[in-house]
């Protein structure tokens, strides 16, 4: 993916400007930043939800709407459709692409099996928890095969409990699938523990401030957490984040 | 060992009460008897009255006009808030004209749809279907309005078009809030359902009924008769209650 010549302001703040970015096939690139610097108005952008002032997005030479892409929202009990079950919320992009009843099914079943998931899906949302309503929505996502998927912040409204758990969930989903995504994350642990790249966005107008490679093996388990290579990523990330709060 | 549960039975104690309350009234001649008569004569009054008397085919007459007016005020706002909904301009373009007559007591109009419609059911059952309208409308409207921004992007993420949109999201969305109008629409119908019996030339339902009753003095027929517009309109509202939670069964989850 490639962006090229980004640009966006809100009212007089110019958030991007001239803004260049790659990222990668088959990476899991974890974008992180002060707080109001625009990270989840990038993926927006690229995603096409929100408009961009000037500037391409390209991927592979295509444009947003000639791919297949998935998106999670951070709230998930508003993403959701409440008056679908959650077999059908995640059949749901598939009939909009007019796949027909039984392939829709078997894709569904396919994809429930391949991630190992054990909930009932003939449940409401409402009547899930809200690790297992985002575990479906990332579903939902995942079920049209998309070239790559953007997550904002999807586990910002989980407790912490669920929200280990969706991390290993997520690294999974990964392993399994190899879907190019980027992950918005406020969360600086989580931001290196699942990442092959961390994207470390400046202070509006935002710039790539660094954009290191985290190589850790995969899976990556608690033990990943207080290794060597770890720490020192998370520290170099911390000292950048830092600098570029207190930039003024 | 573990006792039965009292608390289905709770909502009767204040029942009890008041018919306690009514007949202490009654024993204690604190109100002249023929105002007042015992519950037990109203009781009567209502039973023969609904079993073969004028007050069952009254009652009968108020439901249908009740819910003709319902049914027409229904049919007319619920697409049409469907239509000012989604589009938010045109209704910001109306509201003033839909919040001014939806804030006119529907009986002020009563002599205009008499010019319009003469004497007959017709102008009761359509100033009931106005009034009722205007509130579905304005009910509808503000569910379509209201559907949850991330919901609408996640649709629109996921590639569906904007007539999918209106009819997958839009309109599930605004189901909630359309209940809230049908039942406040059918409970206001009745309310002008019932006035419009009493005063303009009618020669049957509730209202009349109520009246008449008063006119000629036989109370507990009046207490009976106020007693069936209470029932007609509680039953009404529980059953539009028990229709949102079979068709709406998230609303507030």
């Amino acid at each position: 993916m490639t962006v090229r010549g980004l640009s966006k302001r809100f009212g007089g703040a110019v958030i991007y400007q001239d803004f260049d970015l790659d990222i990668p096939r088959g990476e899991l690139i974890s974008v992180f930043g002060p707080n109001g610097c625009g990270k989840s108005t990038l993926i927006n952008m690229i995603a096409g939800l929100i408009p961009m002032d000037a500037g391409r997005v390209l991927f592979d030479g295509q444009t947003i709407d000639e791919i297949t892409f998935g998106y999670v929202f951070q709230n998930y009990r508003e993403a959701m459709f409440p008056w679908m079950r959650a077999f059908d919320n995640i059949e749901y992009p598939l009939k909009l692409r007019r796949v027909p009843r039984a392939e829709r099914r078997a894709r569904v079943e396919r994809l429930v099996e391949h991630l190992g998931v054990k909930i009932d899906l003939n449940r409401y949302p409402y009547q899930l928890s809200g690790g297992q309503q985002q575990l479906i929505s990332i579903m939902r996502a995942l079920v049209v095969e998309p070239e790559i998927l953007f997550l904002d912040e999807p586990f910002s409204a989980l407790d912490y409990e669920m929200t280990l758990f969706m991390r290993e969930q997520l690294q999974r989903i990964f392993a399994e699938t190899r879907t190019t995504t980027v992950l918005v994350s406020h969360d600086l642990e989580e931001a290196v523990y699942l990442a092959d790249r961390i994207l470390l966005l400046s202070r509006g107008p935002a710039r790539v401030a660094d954009f290191p490679v985290y190589a850790a093996p995969r899976p990556r388990t608690d033990e990943t957490l207080s290794e060597a290579s770890f720490v020192r990523m998370k520290a170099h990330c911390l000292e950048i984040f830092q600098r570029e709060v207190r930039r003024t | 060992m573990k006792m039965p549960s009292f608390e289905p039975l709770r909502p009767i104690i204040g029942v009890i009460a008041l018919v306690l309350l009514w007949y202490w009234v009654v024993w204690m001649r604190l109100v002249d008897p023929v105002l007042l008569p015992p519950p037990v004569d109203t009781f009567k009054a209502m039973w023969t009255g609904m079993t073969g008397g004028k007050l069952g085919l009254d009652f009968v007459r108020t439901v249908e006009r009740t819910v003709y007016a319902t049914a027409i005020a229904a049919v007319i706002a619920i697409p049409l808030g469907i239509v000012l909904g989604s589009a938010e301009k045109m209704y910001r373009s109306l509201e003033f004209v839909i919040d001014f007559f939806r804030s006119t007591p529907a009986s002020a109009l009563f002599p205009l749809f008499l010019v319009l419609f003469g004497v007959g059911n017709k102008t009761k059952i359509s100033v009931a279907a106005f009034g009722a309208a205007l509130v579905i409308l304005f009910n509808v409207a503000y569910g379509v309005m209201n559907a949850r921004k991330t919901r609408l992007l996640a649709a629109k993420v996921m590639g569906a078009s904007r007539l999918r949109i209106l009819f997958d999201v839009m309109l599930r969305e605004s189901l909630p809030q359309t209940f809230v109008g049908l039942r406040n629409g059918v409970s206001l119908a009745l309310v002008i359902v019932v006035v419009a019996e009493m005063f303009i030339g009618s020669t049957d339902g509730l209202g009349n009924r109520v009246f008449e009753a008063q006119q000629m003095f036989e109370m507990p027929d009046m207490y009976a008769a106020i007693f069936a517009a209470g029932a007609l309109g509680y039953g009404l509202n529980l059953l539009f209650l028990t229709m949102e939670r079979r068709f709406v069964h998230w609303s507030g989850k």
